[in-house]
């Protein structure tokens, strides 16, 4: 018990083509680590049974809403929860279908690692480049491709070989840090959670085992200093009748009591009096903790603002670039303003420019032609009503992203990586 | 560099606390609903931790079947009591009344269909645009794809098709007049993260989550509490058995687990090496495959 108390959490997205036995393999996942109870289980084998199959069909494991059911199809983000005695794990399922580029970014914004699937027969596709470029676009740190179906090419190693180089050509264009390769038939369970009989020649760990093990410590920034303010605390009672604490995330960097700090945007300076918690006040505190600050000095602070080290301050500017992936089914509309949402902040925004579409397959540019449309990538340049206090995505996820919001009907029309 | 990681119940916390400020920065009248479960009771737990040292800025908001375990209703009096915040109540039974529902009859019979329109009204009546919620995308297979934010319309139902993405921990809680959110600060959360995280804190929870002697009766494949509210079919036969409750519902429907798990340790230990889901013991889940989400769609919890 107390080892489950000591576990780190890891969050995984998964990708792969049609067919190429994503739900199986969440499903073996799943079911191999004991983390299926005897009631769902149940329910899948007998629906296996209506549907007139021999044997249990594990993807059904992962099917979620009826709508998709009758589709036969999955069509959005689900999210999946299984633990091992070493980690607990939170998986973003994501369909490969139409509107793929839009779920997986969602699932990948807030993954530390990618499970990308290939059929071994088939080889490194157009669908894969997509998966990968899109894991790349959002900085996943580590990247597992898991070559499938193996034993539809009778577990051989020249097979895996062959789709790992084919794999490595392509990802040197690639900005992942960190890429594995594991060779599973997620059917029939080889390396999955348990090592396969029938592939000798792979001396590596097992998926689940890779996923139980990788080093995720240094995924947060803890460099820069970024607390995006949520909101003022302020208990008028008699006990803590003098008390302003600001509350927040930390989005980077770690604080400490004394701490030379500055509000931003408005450029005062203090330190850090106390870092307060239910718990008790921090010696210090790190991203992603959320705590409540309080200053030496009595300065205006209020949502929206950012209280960072006075040496190592974000950009500020109204002018901001990004990778956009447009989530939207209109598209959007000349001139059009929107609400951009960055951290805990908020301001109105107008598209200036469509720098070029990036064609998700291969990288390219395409210059030629801007429109937009659902699940296109583009780089863009907006203008905002205020400054944005921002650091290039690839430094930092919590500050470096976007979401646009249609200010005429609310949704959540776009997300951008910030270059 | 080790130093510098979080164990997981402790990024679920923060994660938590964050979402629970962001509804209090989002909105103008959102409210903690309050069933006087585990899930409710944590979520009133992280939301005391979120604005300390000032009190829960949001009202519990309990909606109430009438047919309640009464150690449920003591335990949320005493819990309001001592957190100092405001208590609102939608009663069933007064939806009944006023003629607004009808009770089902049968002997399976439960309010909790019912619950929907009470909550709804409730909402409209008070005005909360946001009722916080302590469900879990781990619960029910409807529940996996469900937002942190979710978007209801104007009466109220969740349309799964068109919820709004979601992405880094940006939440979009814009709305037009009218339109209210369901927000699930836990939703990343597992039943062992809940009972862990309990355990850990040493968080009060109702007695009827550990083992205890009580009279019950076998029904649809588990042991429903005797009460007031239930009718005895003749072939029905109450007995003492040492239960506990894995969720707490409708006394009529909610099904207790034969358990020696006395204390908090124990039941951790239970749940490690369950095989049922806890919804398993619900009879409102079992109707058919697809009830939760229907009941979603008009606007449950
Ligand atoms: N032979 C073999 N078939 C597989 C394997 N993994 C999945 N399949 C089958 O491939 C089909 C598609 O799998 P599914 O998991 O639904 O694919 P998804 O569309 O990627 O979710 C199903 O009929 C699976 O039984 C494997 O490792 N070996």
């Amino acid at each position: 018990m107390s080892s489950y108390l000591d576990m780190e959490l890891l969050r995984f997205t998964t990708a792969g083509s049609v067919d190429d036995g994503k739900s199986t393999l969440i499903g073996r996942l799943l079911f191999d680590s004991k983390s299926i109870f005897e009631d769902q289980m149940d329910q899948v084998k007998k629906t296996s049974q209506k549907r007139g199959l021999d044997h249990t069909e594990l993807a059904l494991l992962t099917d979620g809403l009826r709508d998709e059911r009758e589709q036969g199809i999955t069509i959005d983000v689900a999210y999946r929860y299984f633990a091992t005695p070493k980690r607990k794990f939170i998986i973003a399922d994501t369909p490969g279908h139409i509107q793929y580029t839009r779920n997986m970014v969602t699932g990948a914004s807030t993954a530390n690692l990618a499970v990308i699937l290939v059929d071994a027969r088939n080889g490194v596709m157009e669908q894969t480049c997509r998966h990968s470029i899109i894991a790349s676009l959002l900085q996943i740190p580590h990247v597992v491709v898991c070559v499938n179906k193996m034993d539809l090419v009778d577990y051989s190693e020249e097979a895996f070989d062959k789709v790992v180089e084919e794999y490595e050509a392509f990802a040197a264009k690639l900005d992942v840090k960190d890429i594995r390769f594991v060779p599973i038939s997620a059917l029939h369970g080889d390396n999955v959670v348990n090592r396969s009989k029938n592939m000798d020649w792979y001396e590596g760990p097992t998926l689940l085992n890779t996923l139980e093990t990788i080093h995720i410590g240094s995924d947060e920034n803890h460099i820069d200093c970024r607390f995006p303010v949520q909101t003022v605390i302020r208990p008028h009672s008699d006990e803590f009748h003098d008390y302003r604490g600001y509350a927040g995330r930390i989005a980077g960097g770690v604080y400490k009591p004394g701490d030379e700090v500055t509000v931003l945007p408005s450029g005062f300076q203090s330190k850090i009096k106390e870092i307060t918690t239910f718990d008790g006040a921090l010696e210090e505190a790190f991203a992603p903790m959320s705590v409540t600050l309080t200053l030496e000095d009595d300065i205006d602070v209020s949502r929206g603002d950012m209280i960072v080290r006075t040496n190592n301050q974000p950009d500020m500017e109204q002018d901001v670039e990004f990778m956009m992936c447009w989530l939207h089914n209109e598209p959007p509309r000349p001139r059009a303003k929107y609400i951009v949402r960055q951290t805990t902040n908020e301001a109105r925004a107008m598209i200036k420019d469509i720098q070029y579409k990036m064609d998700i397959n291969t990288l390219h540019r395409i210059e030629d032609d801007k429109s937009i449309e659902m699940n296109d990538i583009a780089r863009v340049k907006i203008r905002t009503t205020k400054p944005l206090l921002t650091d290039p995505y690839r430094r930092n996820r919590h500050t470096g992203s976007l979401i646009l919001i249609d200010e005429a009907t609310n949704d959540t029309v776009a997300a951008g990586m910030i270059i | 560099m080790q130093k510098y990681t979080l164990k997981h119940l402790q990024e679920l916390e923060s994660e938590s606390i964050y979402v629970l400020r962001e509804v209090f920065a989002q909105f103008e009248n959102p409210a903690i609903l309050f069933s006087g479960g585990k899930d409710s009771i944590v979520l009133t737990h992280l939301a005391r931790k979120a604005f300390y040292p000032a009190k829960i800025p949001f009202p519990l908001f309990h909606v109430d079947t009438g047919h309640n375990f009464p150690e449920t209703i003591n335990f949320r009096d005493s819990l309001v009591d001592k957190l100092g915040v405001k208590l609102i109540v939608g009663s069933v039974q007064k939806s009944i009344d006023d003629g607004r529902v009808k009770e089902e009859r049968g002997i399976n019979a439960s309010r909790n269909q019912l619950q929907t329109t009470t909550l709804l009204d409730t909402i409209e009546e008070h005005q909360i645009d946001c009722a916080m919620g302590g469900a879990r995308r781990d619960e029910e297979k409807a529940r996996a794809k469900e937002r942190f934010f979710s978007h209801r319309d104007d009466f109220g139902q969740w349309d799964p098709k068109n919820q709004r993405p979601e992405l880094w921990n940006l939440f979009n809680g814009r709305k037009v007049m009218g339109e209210h959110f369901r927000v699930f600060p836990i939703s990343n959360w597992t039943e062992m993260d809940v009972w862990q995280y309990i355990l850990a804190e040493k968080i009060d929870i109702p007695g009827l989550y550990i083992a205890h002697e009580r009279e019950v009766v076998w029904r649809n494949d588990t042991w429903i509490p005797v009460s007031d509210y239930i009718n005895l079919r003749d072939d029905e036969e109450v007995v003492k058995k040492k239960v506990r409750f894995r969720t707490l519902g409708d006394i009529t429907i909610t099904g207790g687990v034969e358990s020696e798990a006395d204390t908090l340790e124990k039941i951790v230990e239970e749940v490690a090496a369950a095989r049922q889901t806890e919804r398993g013991n619900r009879a409102d889940d079992k109707r058919s495959e697809t009830s939760m989400e229907d009941r979603k769609k008009e606007g449950y919890f």
